[in-house]
């Protein structure tokens, strides 16, 4: 085995609330929204760790606290050992351009009124010293180039594209400054399977290329697993599991992840009246008020009278090989894991 | 006389399926030239079928889905040629005043994107409620009722304290149950959705394709799913359409067309799926870029980046070949390709 490769990410507790208030005049805090809730994870150089779970579990709101865009509650992010969520002016601006993000939505992220050109090229317009003057225009083309985009289109605006075309536009942006990480918020969700496929490959190539490392938030199981070394499992602001890929995926310990993993529709329609899947019950509980315990026990069919009492922590128990917040990991062949 | 629509339109007898989609084309008109973003689309959806559109990024599938629903920018959109028929009618020659009433009641439509669709002025349980307030003269407080049920209905945690939020404070996929809400309000008769799981996790993606086939069994609602999840449409879809370049290339019943591609470009997406035995290896994509509408390819649309391809195809189009009586593919050599199946 090789030695690991240098941390270049430490996230220690990460924490995020958002107030949640009342009243229209005068706004009272009623409490807050437990968005992030205690993450703690560490990212090596090269490596690629995927981030999976539910819809609102917190994942977006986490790439905004590494990419320092929002405040944490409390905690801490160290890049290459140093304290983003503090950093102000030049020091901040220095630290980001060694982490950049492909956001989630390709629709609000990219300014209407400026052309593809000046979308992907800001990041050289903001660090000046990357691209001299003069190279800019070929160097955005390049860049269009290698997302699968027209480079003769350099001068046409976002609305112009379809919703695919405009996420491409997201990644070559997230590019330009060639960054030690980049945190891809689903960025191939919107992708058709022949392009997504594309700027897989790209994104595999490029980390090859520069040692880059990524995180990378997506819902398709399958996209996560073919890209990952490692997987981080969230539910409700907290992560549940994390292990290598096979590790999650071969021997998830998790009842969500279980469920999860039993969701994944299989792209082959033969005998689909009569998979058997893991239906969570329930709705997701509200971040604004997580239940007791275990945050998971609502919906958890192994669920006993401790999961109310104590809060699973992420650890390695005996049933298991990696870390699992439950008290009762222990791993299951899930048929349909992809 | 004035008609008034207290039928639904075209009544209850007419020939064919509820939605027809005929030969549909669409160009937009822009600076640079005109694009034509649907070259002759043609497919159909029956009460309490799924069809699904599969199809490159830039294809044409929201377009058309657009044209359908009668909420195309024209100009710079343009309809050049086709027809669209709901019930037998064909929605393109109908004055705005009934196509209003079709839309939301007849025909409604989840919008692939999510936030940009909903306003970020008023409260998502407002927005619900005026769908109540405008279509059925609800009061305010029946439609609120009726806002925080659907709201339920799609899973929003907590939704009777959260039917003040604005949209940005909820998650992507919670602004797309949302959409999904907004859509269904009205108990339509065929619902477009348009990429709706796409920023949703598994869990919640299976609930919520659970709820459109609760919703289309109930009401027997036809569903054209656009979307380019494999895994999604293998479990759901009855029929698939794909789309390449503004043209249905192949279209086909759902086993028929996992089992054995009739079109290289279906067969190349099948083929681009991530598997579990490629972990670490390169994924298969289709090499090159997709078509410029402005400058289409000649002949087969595909040509450029068809591993298939011979020198007829670059001068002649392919029609739509019938293969059987529910299968067809745009391409000259299908019965190749149809031979060679899927890996
Ligand atoms: N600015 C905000 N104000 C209040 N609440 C917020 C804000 N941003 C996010 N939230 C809440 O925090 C929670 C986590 O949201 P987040 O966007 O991080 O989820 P996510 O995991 O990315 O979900 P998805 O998969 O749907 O994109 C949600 O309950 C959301 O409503
Ligand atoms: N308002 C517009 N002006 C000019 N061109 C447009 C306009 N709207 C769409 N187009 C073009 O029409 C083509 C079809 O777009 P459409 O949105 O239907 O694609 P799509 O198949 O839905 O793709 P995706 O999977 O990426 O959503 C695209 O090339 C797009 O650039
Ligand atoms: S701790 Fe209890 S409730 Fe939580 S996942 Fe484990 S068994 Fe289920
Ligand atoms: S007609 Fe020719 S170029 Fe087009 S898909 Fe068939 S083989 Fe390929
Ligand atoms: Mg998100
Ligand atoms: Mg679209």
């Amino acid at each position: 085995m090789t030695a690991p490769a240098e941390t270049i990410l430490e996230v220690r507790d990460l924490v995020k609330h958002f107030p949640l208030t009342q009243g229209i005049l005068v706004k009272r805090q009623i409490g807050a929204i437990k968005a992030v809730d205690g993450v703690s994870f560490d990212l090596h150089r090269g490596e690629t760790l995927g981030v999976v779970g539910e819809s609102g579990c917190g994942k977006s709101t986490l790439a905004k606290l590494l990419m320092a865009l929002e405040r944490p509650t409390s905690g801490s992010v160290k890049i290459n050992g140093r304290e983003i969520a503090n950093a102000r002016g030049g020091e901040l601006k220095r630290m980001r351009r060694n982490i950049q993000m492909v956001m989630q939505d390709p629709y609000t992220s990219l300014n209407p009124r400026m052309t593809v050109g000046d979308i992907v090229g800001e990041p050289f317009e903001i660090h000046t010293d990357v691209v001299p003057k003069g190279g800019r225009r070929r160097k955005v083309q390049e860049l269009l180039e290698v997302v699968g985009l027209n480079p003769d289109h350099i001068n046409r605006y976002p609305h112009q594209f379809s919703g695919g075309q405009r996420q491409r536009i997201g990644i070559a942006r997230g590019l330009a400054l060639q960054p030690e990480i980049i945190i891809c918020d689903e960025p191939v969700s919107a992708l058709d399977v022949s392009i997504q496929a594309q700027v897989m490959n790209l994104l595999e190539r490029l980390q090859t290329e520069f040692n880059l490392a990524y995180i990378f938030i997506a819902h398709d199981l399958s996209v996560v697993r073919h890209i990952s070394d490692r997987v981080a499992v969230m539910y409700l602001g907290k992560i549940v599991e994390i292990g290598r890929d096979s590790e999650i995926y071969e021997r998830p310990t998790h009842p969500y992840t279980q469920a999860l993993l039993s969701a994944v529709p299989v792209p082959n329609p033969e005998g689909r009246e009569t998979r058997e899947r893991i239906i969570l019950q329930g709705d997701p509980p509200s971040p604004a008020n997580p239940p007791s315990g275990c945050h998971f026990r609502t919906r958890c069919w192994k669920a006993q009278a401790i999961c109310a009492e104590q809060e699973p922590l992420l650890q390695i128990r005996s049933g298991s090989d990696h870390p699992s917040a439950c008290h009762f990991a222990e791993a299951l062949d899930v048929v349909n894991a992809q | 006389m004035v008609e008034v629509l207290s039928e639904p339109v075209g009544g209850g007898s007419y020939e064919g399926s509820l939605l027809e989609v005929d030969d549909l084309h669409v160009e937009f008109r822009t600076r640079a030239g005109v694009a034509k973003a649907v070259n002759g689309v043609t497919y159909s959806v029956g009460a309490g079928e799924t069809l699904a559109v599969l199809g490159e990024s830039g294809s044409g599938k929201s377009v058309t889905a657009q044209t359908i629903m009668g909420i195309l920018d024209m100009p710079p959109g343009k309809i050049t040629g086709g027809e669209i028929r709901f019930r037998g009618v064909d929605l393109l020659k109908l004055p705005e005043d009934q196509r209003r009433k079709i839309r939301g009641e007849g025909i409604s439509m989840v919008f692939q994107d999510a936030l940009s669709a909903l306003n970020p002025v008023f409260p998502v349980g407002w927005q619900i409620a005026e769908m109540f307030r405008v279509h059925r003269g609800a009061s305010r407080s029946d439609a609120k009722k009726k806002a925080i049920e659907l709201m339920d209905r799609v899973r929003i945690p907590a939704a009777k304290d959260r039917v003040n939020d604005f949209p940005h404070q909820f998650s992507g996929g919670m602004r797309q149950r949302i959409m999904i809400a907004m859509a269904i309000a009205l108990d339509p008769e065929i619902l477009i959705a348009d990429e709706p799981t796409t920023a949703l996790d598994v869990t919640v993606q299976a609930q919520i394709m659970g709820l459109l086939a609760d919703l289309q069994r109930e009401r027997n609602m036809g569903l054209i799913l656009i979307t380019h999840d494999l895994g999604v449409v293998a479990d759901v879809a009855d029929k698939i359409a794909v789309m390449y370049g503004g043209r249905i290339v192949e279209n086909a019943p759902v086993h028929d067309l996992y089992r054995s591609p009739a079109h290289p470009y279906s067969k190349g997406l099948l083929e681009s799926i991530p598997r579990v035995d490629m972990k670490g290896q390169e994924l298969y994509a289709i090499k090159g870029l997709p078509p410029n509408l402005l400058e289409m390819p000649s002949g087969c649309a595909f040509h450029p980046r068809c591993p298939y391809r011979r020198d007829n195809c670059v001068t002649d189009v392919p029609p739509l070949y019938p293969i059987s009586g529910t299968r067809g593919s745009a391409c000259h050599y299908w019965r190749e390709v149809l031979d060679d199946g899927s890996r």
